[in-house]
């Protein structure tokens, strides 16, 4: 279901990454197509973090090739990749607590006015809460007042406005690393709302996630790392917790990738 | 407006939760704080009715006491004018403690470009250089301090952004290094006598102006533009700053240039207010102008904070002083005094944010 060239947003080939001896990826080959959610699964320590690392130019590969949107591609930091589209939503929220939600949401990349003044243009504000109200509503996350500073949201809300970046800016692939490990039932639940609604807005998206049931509900592939390889790459449909689960210990190895851990 | 346009899926924003702006409690501290000092005017026996705030005694066609108004907001502004860039520093998440040390160091700098060649008739007898020196146009003297401001602003800044020593660290060797060049430039001799041009710019009530137009001009920066967002930003949560893409350190740098500058440009104004500068100028002003900010509400801890409430704080620096002096405490007492406020801000501060975290 991957093979079709054209509709593949991101591609790695042998993507490795060494920290001086230790080996925290090794020869990594992933696809993603345009459209799709795939979980990436795998214990701690298995190279799930290190591979988005990777990806999102926060560290610079070793070897390897990673291909995004058709285009050989070498970020030189997070930035670089997210003015190409890639959206990262951190494990750390990268939010400001004392600025609202369009100035998070901004942060960065203001909409300005009179840009010959250099880092003294003026904000527009007002494109930009317009710009906000719109994404927010897009992805159906539930704010009462975006002027409200972050410090006075609940875990849930905030990271509903980390996530609700992406469809702010209409990126071409949203990365989350463990969205919801810190969050209420109801706050997740509403986490996967968001998830729900980019799914059906076709935005495809890398879910890193220890939650099985979670998993099973929201994406259609799940790709399993040990010891930083890939050792599994299943269809939801033909694979259950209990299979993952075999495949994130080590009990079982994907045939296509037998011999690689 | 039944569709909040702030609000999204629906929800209604309670406006009576909206947060009450933390400035309105300063001034509302400013109003009471005069208060308790006309009380005290009226109470202790030795104060002869005198009123803190209000004429009492007809001497002007006002209900108010302008003198005293006059000297408490003319006291504040020179050191306020320091305190409108310490404020963007520590909102930055930083700390400037060079600025009191800048201010001796670019006053005997600036004087020595601003001098006039006669002085009764006589050739100056403070100049520091030869006859190329005098009677320099204005612009001259006013863009040495600037750049003298910037340049060391810019080493501040670098240390802090590039080599990530702590702000207080750096900024200390700073303060020392500056009392340094104070006193080397002239092996501790006092200059005088500035050209009359220059002597313009602090008299009268011109620092005031001064004061008043820079904070203008700041809180429209700061909350404005996007110099003052990513300030705020940096100072709330750095690393997030660094990870929407702004250039971290070279916003930096420039927070501690512009403070610099400022810190400078008071040097000018109080040069020229006193018509000499003198290697000991500006002792202790870098804590006042600190003082000033941490009472105006700006957060130790950064990112939050505000030029309204700076100069606020300010004022309510300018009172309290004043008020000490009416009531007649020992100047001895006063620096005790004036030490347990700071404190007490910070307290405030702290339980404020406190508060604020226990609401959620």
């Amino acid at each position: 279901m991957t093979d079709n060239v054209n509709e593949i947003i991101l591609e790695t080939r042998d993507l490795t990454k060494h920290y001086g001896g230790v080996h925290a990826l090794t020869g990594a080959d992933f696809k993603l197509s345009k459209g799709e959610h795939v979980a990436i699964m795998g214990d701690n320590g298995a190279g799930k973090s290190t591979f988005v690392r990777q990806i999102t130019g926060v560290e610079q590969r070793t070897s390897g090739t990673i291909i995004f949107d058709g285009k050989e591609v070498r970020f030189s930091g997070p930035i670089q990749a997210r003015e190409a589209g890639i959206e990262t939503v951190f494990q750390t929220l990268a939010l400001a607590d004392d600025l609202d939600v369009p100035d998070n949401l901004f942060l960065g990349r203001e909409i300005t006015k009179l840009d010959w003044l250099g880092p003294f243009r003026l904000l527009n504000y007002k494109a930009m809460r317009q710009a906000t109200i719109e994404g927010l509503e897009r992805t159906a996350v539930k704010i009462p007042n975006i002027r409200n500073t972050i410090q006075n949201m609940s875990g849930g809300q905030r990271q509903c406005v980390a996530i609700a970046r992406t469809a702010t800016f209409s990126s071409k692939l949203t990365i989350m690393d463990e969205p919801t490990a810190a969050l209420g039932v109801q706050e997740t639940e509403q986490v996967e709302n968001i998830i729900r609604t980019l799914k059906e807005a076709g935005e495809p998206l890398i879910l890193i996630s220890h939650n099985m049931r979670q998993v099973m509900d929201l994406v259609d592939r799940i790709v399993v790392f040990r010891r930083g390889r890939i050792v599994a790459n299943l269809n939801k449909e033909d694979t259950d917790g209990q299979d993952i689960v075999a495949y994130i210990t080590g009990a079982k190895t994907g045939a296509e990738y037998e011999g690689a851990a | 407006m039944a569709q909040s346009e702030l609000g999204t899926g629906g929800l209604e924003f309670d406006k009576k939760r909206r947060n009450w702006p933390n400035e309105l409690n300063i001034f509302i501290a400013l109003i009471l704080i005069i208060a308790i000092f006309e009380a005290l005017g009226q109470i202790l026996p030795y104060m002869n009715d005198q009123s803190f705030l209000f004429d009492s005694r007809d001497r002007f066609d006002s209900i108010f006491n302008e003198a005293r108004l006059r000297i408490i907001i003319l006291q504040v502004s020179i050191i306020g004018i320091i305190a409108l860039g310490v404020t963007q520093v520590i909102i930055s998440g930083g700390i400037d403690l060079s600025s009191g040390p800048l201010v001796g160091a670019t006053a005997m700098i600036v004087m020595s470009f601003a001098q006039t060649e006669l002085v009764n008739g006589n050739v100056n007898p403070k100049a520091v250089f030869g006859e190329w020196a005098f009677d320099l146009p204005l612009l001259i003297p006013i863009i040495v301090g600037l750049a003298f401001g910037a340049l060391i602003g810019c080493i501040n800044g670098c240390f802090i952004a590039y080599t990530r020593i702590p702000p207080f660290i750096a900024t200390l060797g700073m303060f020392l290094i500056c009392r340094g060049i104070a006193q080397a430039w002239t092996r501790g001799k006092p200059v005088s006598f500035p050209t009359e041009s220059y002597a313009g710019l602090g008299s009268g009530m011109m620092p005031v102006y001064w004061f008043i137009g820079l904070a203008i001009v700041f809180h429209f920066v700061l909350k404005y533009t996007v110099y003052g967002k990513h300030t705020y930003a940096i100072g709330s949560n750095e690393d997030a700053a660094r990870m929407s893409g702004i250039n971290v350190q070279k916003h930096k740098v420039l927070v501690y240039m512009i403070a610099s500058m400022l810190a400078a440009f008071a040097a000018i104004i109080l040069s020229s207010k006193n018509l000499t500068a003198q290697s000991g100028m500006g002792i202790f002003y870098e804590l006042y102008a600190i003082a000033m900010a941490v009472i105006g509400g700006v957060s130790l801890t950064g990112g939050r904070g505000s030029i309204i409430g700076t100069v606020l704080g300010a004022m309510v620096f300018g009172v309290i002083q004043s008020g000490f002096t009416y009531v007649k405490l020992d100047a001895y007492f006063q620096l005790m005094a004036m030490g347990a406020i700071i404190i007490g801000a910070v307290v405030l501060d702290k339980v404020r944010q406190e508060r604020a975290a226990k609401r959620t």
